[in-house]
């Protein structure tokens, strides 16, 4: 297990480096960052002159890279156009979204997964019926009207909740936008446990511990719910990098300042070191998801092991 | 809205009862927060660093507003240069100025405002190595092609056109005449600076100090600043209000959306597509007033097909062929209104701005369009396209509602296209290096209430903002005599004459003016929108 961690960690590098620099390309293509600057006048050229060497945007694109790269591994992300430092963004911007991403899986995790096993073993009954089209309906609707509409509803119309979430976004005013976020993977974590446990049920080992004369809770949450939640914990795990870089919608809508908003202000003032910085994150955030699902695959299901 | 106070009312019991934020910034029945007249606004996130001379955006400029008072300030309805610090402004020459600033004015740390404070102010303003980027305001004070020039390092750190006479006085001496040099130092980049700005920069970036009505308690960049009254403000605009909130908001959505549910006190935008509910969820609560914006097509001179004889008839044509009317109405719901020159209603009548300069130019009439077209030799290569930048505001709208109205009164299909660019940057970098081969969205919002401001950075020969290139001898003779004249209104007409000379090229085809829009809850009164289009916060009641 331990030598099976270990390439895994080692594999990540090559990854990371190439990740890393396609999107320092990407964004480099968009051509010069100053001249938008200065609003809808022209920099005058000895400060624009001066502002590209201090970002270091004077220099070939493989000695940005390189300088970049080298800062980066000692914690230098550098500094956004507003002065303000790119970890600073960071770790502001983090947390905020790590919290939504959590209120979201949890979503995913407790309402997805059991309405999957309830489903699952009353197929074809109208709670299964119901919630199967429930999830369709959901899965067709785009996020952006899902959020508006709550927002509107919730928010404005019955006054339940703040439409917007203050700058602190405390667990509590995440709730509403973690629903809406988690709401289309939440319908997929629904129908393929709905699936799984359904296929599953009628396996030898379910029988064999059903005519063992186990308890029907045991049979459940030990055998079935343990063998069929591979392909979920697989969705899932995806998911967690899937939500935090993706979440720009959700996090427009209802004024979160967290990753997607940073990297979208990023990308719209060209600001390298912002998008660099945010995807190189994203990245591990991605690989190390990704690891911990295989780890957990391992846990699932011993025989799939050292893959 | 119907029930808004009711909405609003839960959402502060919900909001209490998690403990969440206050509402509304403090609000009534006695939050736990300070004042109970403080107002929560909508606000962005600077682009700079929130320094006076490195603020050249809406945005930054509104704090700038709200903690500094300079020279000049200029009149939030009349847009007129009135004095603030300064006691008076001599000058027998227009181009060498003695200034004396008034007693009593101290910053809200207890420092002095003293000569000093400017002098050192605009000098570090003006450094090169200071990065600011309206170092160019102070372009036409001598010693600036030392302190910052075009290329290679700076020879001198302090410019030698400024001189401090004593604690209350400073000259400065100017590269040409310029008789409206006064009525300039009302713009942000001339404010004065404290000690504790070069003492510890970084401090005061977190926690700017200044003199002007409202200090800062706390500021969380990027998502919130707390603006409270001063009460040691020396001046006579003191706030109405105990404070202001600016709120971060990723979208204007979202804060229009706030105001309904009554989280939020202000919002100096409201978005385009709420424009049709405004007037029934707000009714009297909402603003909109044209603000020092023009919008105009600008065009490549640099560009052979563009600079040939003739084509100034072709450019009459296309702005002929624009209906602006329609496309004010239809796409923008009024809040932009169609043009009758190259400057702003905001100017007034005495600050040069004219109904009637553009006159038949400006109007919509296909016929004569299709003519002048073919007499100019028609459109180079048979067809246009209109450059701008997709990334931001409604511009893909308008200029396809522009080129659909001039294929129709060319009756050609395929007359104009729009040709996106994907963002505001590669934009700007297209057009300032001369990339472009056809007309391409110009917008111009002014630094300051002056003809000149609308007029010389934008078609003086290189000037600053001239990204057309565009050069005519007549109107730079114009220009320098303008600013040479020491009568204000004999200036003024110099300049209308320089703009007659703008119209008789279509240097630029001008589209629209902007408006500034606001709406606010029942909490406020006495909302205005100042030339700038930003809200005259001080001026602002609660309650």
């Amino acid at each position: 297990m331990g030598r099976y961690v270990v390439r895994r960690l080692l594999q990540m590098i090559p990854v990371f480096i190439g990740a890393t620099l396609l999107i320092f390309l990407m964004v480099n293509v968009m051509g010069d960052p100053v001249a938008g600057l200065c609003g809808d006048r022209q920099c005058d050229p000895a400060t624009a002159a001066q502002l590209r060497k201090e970002f270091g945007l004077d220099k070939p694109v493989w000695q940005q890279y390189l300088t970049y790269m080298g800062n980066v591994f000692t914690g230098d992300f550098g500094t956004a156009f507003n002065g303000q430092k790119v970890t600073e963004l960071m770790s502001t911007a983090f947390p905020v979204t790590i919290r939504l991403t959590i209120v979201a899986i949890l979503f995913e995790i407790v309402i997805g997964i059991t309405l999957g096993v309830v489903t699952g073993l009353r197929r074809g009954r109208p709670v299964d019926t119901s919630v199967l089209v429930l999830t369709l309906v959901v899965i067709s609707i785009p996020t952006f009207v899902t959020g508006l509409l709550l927002q509107l509803l919730l928010g404005v119309e019955w006054g339940w909740i703040a439409p917007s979430v203050s700058p602190e976004a405390p667990f509590d005013e995440l709730i509403l936008p973690g629903l809406v976020l988690a709401s289309v993977s939440l319908a997929y974590v629904t129908r393929l446990t709905r699936t799984s446990i359904a296929e599953n049920r009628r396996s030898d080992y379910v029988r064999t511990a059903v005519a063992k004369g186990l308890p029907r809770r045991r049979v459940i949450t030990k055998h079935l719910l343990r063998n069929s939640l591979i392909p979920v914990v697989t969705f899932i795990g995806a998911d967690v990098g899937f939500l935090m870089g993706g979440a720009i919608v959700t996090e427009r809508i209802f004024n979160i300042h967290g990753v997607g908003y940073q990297l979208y202000q990023g990308i719209l003032r060209q600001n390298t070191q912002t998008v660099v910085g945010f995807v190189t994150v994203l990245v591990l955030v991605f690989l190390v998801c990704n690891l911990v699902v295989d780890l957990l695959y391992a846990v699932l299901d011993p025989r799939i092991r050292y893959a | 809205m119907r029930g808004a106070t009711h909405a609003r009312w839960v959402a502060c019991a919900a909001a209490a009862a998690l403990a969440a934020t206050a509402c509304g910034g403090g609000g009534d029945g006695g939050g736990s927060s300070g004042g109970s007249a403080v107002l929560s606004a909508s606000w962005t996130d600077p682009q700079n660093p929130l320094e006076p001379a490195n603020t050249n955006e809406v945005q930054g400029g509104k704090v700038m507003d709200m903690i500094f008072r300079g020279l000049k300030r200029y009149d939030p309805k009349t847009g007129a240069a009135g004095d603030m610090l300064a006691e008076k402004i001599d000058t027998s020459d227009s181009q060498n100025f003695t200034i004396t600033i008034k007693d009593g004015w101290t910053f809200s740390n207890g420092e002095k405002v003293t000569a000093q404070s400017f002098v050192d102010a605009w000098n570090y303003g003006a450094s090169l190595k200071n990065n600011q980027k309206n170092a160019y305001f102070f372009g036409y004070i001598e010693g600036y092609d030392k302190v910052h020039p075009e290329t290679g390092t700076q020879t001198a750190d302090t410019m030698s056109g400024l001189k401090v006479v004593d604690d209350r006085t400073f000259t400065v001496k100017l590269i040409q005449k310029f008789s409206t040099f006064p009525d300039t130092l009302g713009y942000n980049a001339f404010v004065p600076l404290p000690k504790a700005f070069y003492d510890d920069h970084a401090a005061w970036l977190s926690k700017p100090v200044g003199n002007g009505p409202y200090t800062v308690e706390s500021y969380t960049k990027g998502s919130e600043m707390n603006l409270r009254k001063w009460d040691g403000y020396a001046g006579t605009d003191k706030a109405r209000n105990d404070g202001v909130t600016l709120k971060v908001y990723t979208d204007n959505n979202t804060a229009y959306t706030d105001l309904m549910a009554g989280n939020l006190d202000l919002v100096d935008d409201v978005p385009a597509q709420q424009l049709k509910n405004v007037g029934n969820d707000l009714g009297e609560r909402y603003l909109n007033t044209p603000a020092g914006i023009i919008q105009t097509l600008a065009f490549p001179y640099y560009d052979e097909n563009w600079a040939k004889p003739g084509m100034d008839k072709v450019r009459k044509g296309l702005s002929r062929a624009i209906d602006r009317e329609q496309i004010t109405e239809t796409i923008f719901n009024r809040t932009r209104t169609p043009v009758t020159d190259w400057s702003s209603p905001v100017l007034g009548r005495d600050g040069g701005y004219d109904n009637k300069l553009c006159g038949e130019w400006c109007v919509y009439d296909p016929d004569a369009a299709k003519k002048l077209i073919a007499e100019g030799g028609g459109l180079p290569g048979g067809s246009i396209k209109i450059t701008y930048n997709a990334d931001a505001g409604s511009h893909k709208l308008w200029v396809d509602a522009v080129c659909n109205s001039i294929n129709n009164a060319l009756g050609k299909d395929n007359a104009c296209v729009g040709n996106p660019v994907g963002t505001f940057a590669d934009f700007r970098n297209q057009a300032s290096q001369q990339k472009l081969s056809g007309p391409f969205r110009a917008g111009w919002q002014m630094d300051y209430p002056l003809l000149q401001n609308f007029l010389q950075p934008l078609y003086y020969t290189n000037a600053s903002s001239n990204d057309g290139k565009w050069s005519n001898k007549d109107f730079d003779k114009l220009v320098d005599e303008a600013n040479a004249e020491a009568n204000t209104a004999k200036a003024i007409s110099l300049f209308q004459k320089a703009e007659e000379v703008v119209r008789d090229n279509m240097a630029a085809i001008p589209l629209w003016y902007q408006n500034g829009s606001a709406g606010w809850s029942q909490r406020l009164s006495n909302v205005a929108l100042n030339p700038f289009s930003v809200p005259v916060y001080n001026e602002i009641k609660v309650g």
